[in-house]
């Protein structure tokens, strides 16, 4: 039989509720998904009150007082702290984005804080980004280039070397991939839209000799033509990336070749 | 002893780190066959050389004539003559074949008309021994160092490295003085790995967490560091801490030397481009220590900007949008990010800020670990490389772009030289279990303390006490403060409370961990200001204005067990590698 509910062990309850001690006026509630794979109980989202008068600017910088000043257990993994690292992405509002990017201001009412979409949960936070990143493996991301010329550079025009803006700035964060869709019902076999946009990097390469064998090895079925266009991660990436264009860009190289 | 179950593994190899230095020592080993470990805590390309901006200096001369000669002076002199020039010469001449192998890699650099790496001037690069600006800062717009942590992982995973990621390190293995291996802790099950090696690769990065304000990522805690200072090692040079002229006021997040290297420049609150009085010639591209001291003067003597008149401004709307957009785009958003700041018509709120660490572990140029017994020492089975290491060659302050060449030279020099010692797939002998035992039980220790204080509120005591007495400019008085000050925190370890008793990602012993760390460094970083009693690069004493070579000419070592530290030198090595340069005597330092 069809199992239509969801099994008991993953009902998200409501957990503990954390009142402010500061006495401030300026409170705001905060709602963090939990679940600590030690124990044997539910996922829960615990509330945080928190006095924003002595809170920095962005969702990070409220995590770090929730866990510096109210609960120490919190885990979220987090580094950079200006979206350069990729390590605190996490859904803030219902939206995917970096913690340490996101205004806290920009989110009306409570704020709700869970980890990226359709991702086995690890602690808290904290996804599993395993299969994502075995599959940025599989799209071989290096140079082929047979040139053994060791005191000279590979030579790439100005006007080249421009066609990897947009793609190289990627850092490898998954809001866009845990954003769509098509990843989150073929995750396993579809590449997501945060590997195909590093495959593409290195297809449109000029200095790179393999690009009909990387189109070769992308075209297929499951692994490219699960997107549908739907663009949640173009709206998703915040590095302000494109995906969705250099999906499109493999598939019209692939059509016209 | 204890309950913890452990999992073996032996390598010929384990690298702990997985940013550039990491990385490029891990490509090198498993190029030469060795059977290699990579560990991070993080995944390899949320390393902080992710946030390296400005670029990868190499005498390559793609954008006018240059000599690796002319780098070797200008870090030497960037040093204020407390590098090591035979390293230094070593870093300079393979800089540039380090920096092709970076674009064959695929690294992608920005560009010249005639399709070579574009390279941009960079604060202390000069032309014909200081003479005039170079271009000799190769770049990938302002996102330099993410170019090169990405195609550095590519390249690991190429050459088939075998990763430990989200492994904590706790402590080195060491038997009569030689280093066996690590112990670390899986976050992803909370279980317990021993890692025997016959050479350990400490990349553990710098620590500028000790700081409140500071560029450098929460992950920045030199646990590697640490370790070695555990292991009875010493560490050298630590009260070199280099302000970065040019954090975000308020934040802290850097904006590139790059910026002031396009054309950008600091101005006060009356408008003056004072960097022209203090470095008539370089202007605001003097190297870092001396325009943070500039503008700490401006601000001390009330020429700041804002309410407080607590920061500079530094202006780049002068410059056409198009290069900004082709050559910054990755600083225009940070501003507008962080400072709320559009770069094409505002200026940016800027103040010195903690950036880079130049001690670290002591080394060789082979990236062989050193201490001193009487006279050097090589420290068996140890090797350090990048920010964690102290070669030397960035002596008392690094030069812009002198930071990601460090990373690739010495990490290949390391793989180069484990290579030469550690035939493949030696055999492991035997060691006691006390080592384990004894870092274990600090681990449990931690684990179940349950006392009054939080580890986030040591951590930030430590923060300010760096903060206040550990600045810019220093004195005895400040100093002798921070001494027993730092002091505090630490014995507030002896009743921490750890929330979390669990193994898995349990972040609250993570950052205690980290802060156990962390405080250590802190300690001998003020202790090493304290007996140093000259001003040299980014130590700045005012009781003590001038450089002292006939004393101070040396490196500081300092050893730490508990919060007791020992302070010992070593001079300064004063020959050259090789007959393909001279020795560089010292001489005043202007800019």
């Amino acid at each position: 039989m069809v199992q239509i509910n969801l099994p008991p062990n993953s009902k998200v309850q409501k957990g503990k509720y954390y009142k402010d001690k500061t006495g401030s006026k300026n409170i705001r509630k905060v709602n963090i998904y939990r679940w600590d794979p030690s124990n044997d109980e539910n996922p829960r989202i615990d509330t945080y009150e928190v006095d924003m008068d002595n809170c920095p600017s962005k969702v990070l910088d409220l995590l770090n007082k929730i866990k510096n000043e109210i609960d120490s257990s919190i885990a979220y993994r987090r580094s950079c702290a200006h979206g350069v690292c990729g390590s605190c992405a996490m859904n803030m509002d219902g939206k995917n984005g970096l913690a340490c990017t996101k205004p806290h201001k920009e989110i009306k009412g409570d704020i709700n804080i869970y980890p990226l979409p359709h991702l086995k949960v690890q602690k808290d936070l904290i996804g599993d980004l395993s299969t994502l990143y075995k599959q940025y493996e599989s799209v071989e991301p290096w140079l082929k280039n047979s040139k053994k010329n060791d005191d000279k550079e590979n030579l790439q025009s100005i006007e080249d070397r421009s066609k990897l803006d947009g793609l190289y700035e990627c850092i490898m964060c998954a809001c866009c991939s845990t954003s769509c869709p098509s990843y989150w019902w073929n995750g396993d076999k579809y590449l997501g839209p945060a590997v195909l946009l590093q495959a593409y990097r290195w297809i449109i390469d000029s200095r790179d000799e393999e690009r009909k064998e990387r189109l070769k090895k992308v075209a297929d079925e499951l692994k490219l033509y699960r997107c549908h266009t739907i663009m949640n991660c173009t709206n998703a990436c915040p590095k302000g990336l494109n995906p969705a264009k250099a999906i499109a860009s493999i598939k019209k190289m692939l059509a016209t070749s | 002893m204890n309950s913890y179950k452990i999992i073996e593994h032996e390598y010929d190899v384990v690298v702990l780190g997985a940013g550039g230095a990491g990385l490029r020592a891990a490509v090198g080993l498993s190029e030469a066959g060795l059977k290699t470990a990579c560990i991070s805590k993080v995944f390899p390309t949320r390393s902080h050389t992710s946030a390296a901006q400005g670029g990868i200096s190499a005498a390559l001369g793609n954008m006018g004539e240059d000599d690796w000669r002319w780098h070797m002076y200008d870090t030497v002199k960037g040093s204020d003559w407390l590098g090591d020039q035979d390293c230094i010469e070593y870093l300079c001449k393979e800089a540039p074949r380090a920096v092709l192998e970076l674009e064959r890699y695929g690294v992608p650099f920005s560009r010249t008309k005639d399709g070579k790496i574009y390279q941009r001037p960079f604060g202390g690069m000069t032309k014909n021994y200081g003479n005039e600006t170079v271009q000799r800062t190769c770049a990938a717009a302002d996102r330099t160092g993410h170019a090169i942590l990405h195609t550095m992982y590519g390249q690991a995973l190429k050459h088939n490295t075998e990763f430990f990621i989200e492994y904590f390190a706790l402590d080195l293995l060491m038997k009569n003085g030689e280093c066996k291996g690590l112990i670390a802790w899986n976050l992803n099950d909370g279980t317990i790995h021993r890692f025997r090696a016959h050479i350990t690769i400490i990349a553990t990065g710098g620590y500028g967490k000790t700081y409140y304000s500071s560029t450098s990522a929460h992950t920045c805690t030199g646990d590697g560091n640490a370790m070695v200072l555990r292991a009875g090692l010493p560490l050298q040079d630590m009260e070199f801490v280099q302000f970065h002229p040019t954090g975000i006021y308020g934040h802290g997040t850097l904006i590139s030397e790059g910026v002031r290297g396009e054309g950008g420049y600091l101005l006060n609150s009356k408008g003056e481009r004072f960097m022209e009085r203090y470095a008539p010639k370089a202007k605001d591209l003097a190297s870092r220590d001396v325009v943070s001291r500039s503008i700490a003067l401006e601000i001390n003597e009330g020429r700041g900007v804002g309410k407080e008149k607590d920061h500079v401004h530094l202006h780049l709307n002068h410059l056409d949008p198009k290069v900004i957009e082709e050559r910054l785009p990755g600083i225009s958003e940070s501003s507008r990010l962080f400072a709320d700041v559009d770069v094409t018509k505002e200026p940016i709120p800027v103040v010195p800020t903690v950036h880079y660490n130049m001690g670290g572990i002591p080394t060789n140029y082979k990236a062989e670990v050193m201490t001193v017994n009487g006279s050097e020492k090589i420290v068996p089975g140890i090797m350090a490389i990048g920010e964690a290491a102290c070669v030397s060659v960035h002596g008392a302050n690094r030069l812009g772009s002198n930071s990601l060449i460090d990373l690739v030279v010495f990490g290949r020099a390391a793989a180069k030289r484990a290579a030469e010692l550690v035939k493949p797939g030696t055999p492991h002998e035997k060691i006691s279990n006390s080592e384990t035992d004894k870092c274990l039980e600090r681990f449990e220790k931690l684990r179940n303390s349950n006392g009054d204080n939080r580890t986030a509120d040591l951590r930030l005591e430590m923060q300010k006490t760096m903060q206040s007495k550990c600045a810019v400019f220093r004195t005895e008085k400040t100093l002798k403060e921070g001494v027993e000050e730092i002091r505090k925190p630490y014995e507030g370890m002896e009743s921490i409370s750890v929330k979390d008793k669990s193994l898995i990602f349990n972040t609250d012993l993570v950052e205690t961990l980290e802060f156990d760390n962390l405080i250590r460094q802190a300690i001998v970083t003020l202790d090493s200001a304290y007996e140093r009693k000259e001003s040299r690069g980014a130590h700045a004493r005012e009781d003590h204005p001038k450089r002292d070579d006939n004393n101070f000419m040396k490196h500081t070592l300092s050893w730490c067990e508990g919060s007791k530290t020992k302070i010992s030198y070593r001079d300064v090595h004063r020959s050259t590698l090789s007959n393909d340069v001279q020795y560089f005597p010292p001489q005043e330092r202007v800019y």
